[in-house]
């Protein structure tokens, strides 16, 4: 995480005239976050920019957000929206730091902090549109916001949600030898929201389907694909978050 | 105090009704209060972007986005804190553009 915000714009209420809605409107789908004053602003900080009705005097969105752009690059500011923020967000009130994410995840998208506390540490990691995580998590802790369906978009979480014993993924089976077994296991499968959302054969598949994407892109180098851990590099990778957990319950 | 409003456009997903957003974003546009609208609230919560903490650090905050447990752990992976009884979250993607700016706005006559 950078810190660093984008070039905001403060515009005046009633400075746009008729168009104020298409402005702002403009601004947020271009990636410009806009403060609207009732009264003249004060002044601007450096990642600002005032409008008022001289800036704005046919209040043209797209000509408004074209000077925007040449103000953002002059001032070397960073732009919004240079990739869809898909990313994994944890309730701390549910999670357990179990770290199952953690083993799950094939792309680091998780981390453990100094005080060996599960974080997502890496974001721009994760594969847009795969809630795999989610979906193992036995406690319902992890949502994508922009995923569509609950609870993993953060809808309230149901007692159907719950089933932490059933969903206590064993990973060194899930990774090693005995996926299918796995896989064919569909007898206690509930007709529910949680068979459809929470359901560890569909993580796994999105799992897969995220290694076979990557394999099939022509942008991703031999050598990322190779680096990619192994089975046995992943279960060590489990075994040492869940080391990690232990430790930080306090267990010996 | 008066509470704040924040408006999220999500507008990097269409997870959230573009009707809903549109009115929402209008409603307040065209009454005659001040209000911080953002692109997308993840977008900003993944950057870390130091104007999540500056808006919930101004007293009651009323926000227009999404699912309050989302919104909530949005901010929280940021690093920021708003307190449940400090914020008030409308959750675009369920509720009616009449009902999100009512509680955005109360005691408005529009």
């Amino acid at each position: 995480m950078t810190g660093l915000s984008v070039l905001r714009v403060v515009i005046a209420h009633g400075s746009a005239g008729d168009r104020e809605y298409e402005v702002v409107r403009a601004l947020l789908e271009t990636g410009y976050p806009v403060a609207r004053v009732p009264a003249a602003p004060g002044p601007a900080a450096d990642d600002e920019i005032v409008l008022g009705s001289e800036q704005l005097p046919d209040a043209e969105p797209t000509a408004v957000v074209a000077a925007l752009e040449r103000l953002r690059r002059d001032r070397e500011l960073p732009v919004g929206g240079a990739w869809k923020p898909w990313f994994p967000v944890i309730d701390y009130a549910r999670c357990t730091n179990c770290m199952q994410c953690l083993s799950f995840c094939l792309f680091e998208v998780y981390g453990v902090s100094a005080d060996r506390k599960i974080q997502v540490q890496n974001q721009s990691n994760c594969k847009t549109e795969c809630p795999a995580c989610s979906r193992v998590c036995p406690e319902v802790a992890i949502m994508f916001p922009k995923y569509r369906h609950g609870p993993i978009n953060g809808e309230p979480v149901q007692e159907d949600d719950i089933r932490r014993e059933a969903m206590k993924v064993d990973i060194s089976a899930l990774l090693g030898g005995d996926v299918y077994a796995v896989l064919r296991d569909r007898s206690a499968r509930a007709k529910s929201r949680f068979s459809k959302e929470r359901d560890d054969e569909r993580a796994l598949k999105e799992r897969q389907n995220c290694l076979v994407a990557l394999r099939q892109s022509l942008d991703v180098p031999p050598e990322v694909i190779a680096a990619l851990p192994t089975p046995d590099e992943i279960r060590a990778k489990a075994e040492a978050a869940a080391a990690r957990a232990a430790a930080a319950r306090g267990e010996s | 105090m008066a509470a704040r409003i924040l408006y999220c456009h999500c507008a990097y997903a269409r997870v959230v009704p573009v009707e809903t957003k549109g009115a929402v974003l209008e409603g307040l546009v065209r009454r005659d209060v001040e209000f911080q609208a953002v692109p997308d609230l993840c977008e900003m919560a993944a950057r870390g972007d130091a104007r999540l903490a500056e808006l919930a650090a101004h007293g009651p905050l009323r926000i227009a986005a999404c699912y309050p447990r989302a919104v909530k752990w949005l901010f929280a992976s940021a690093g920021v804190d708003i307190g449940d009884a400090e914020a008030s979250v409308c959750n675009m993607r369920t509720e009616p553009a009449d009902q999100v700016l009512a509680r955005l706005v109360p005691g408005d006559p529009q």
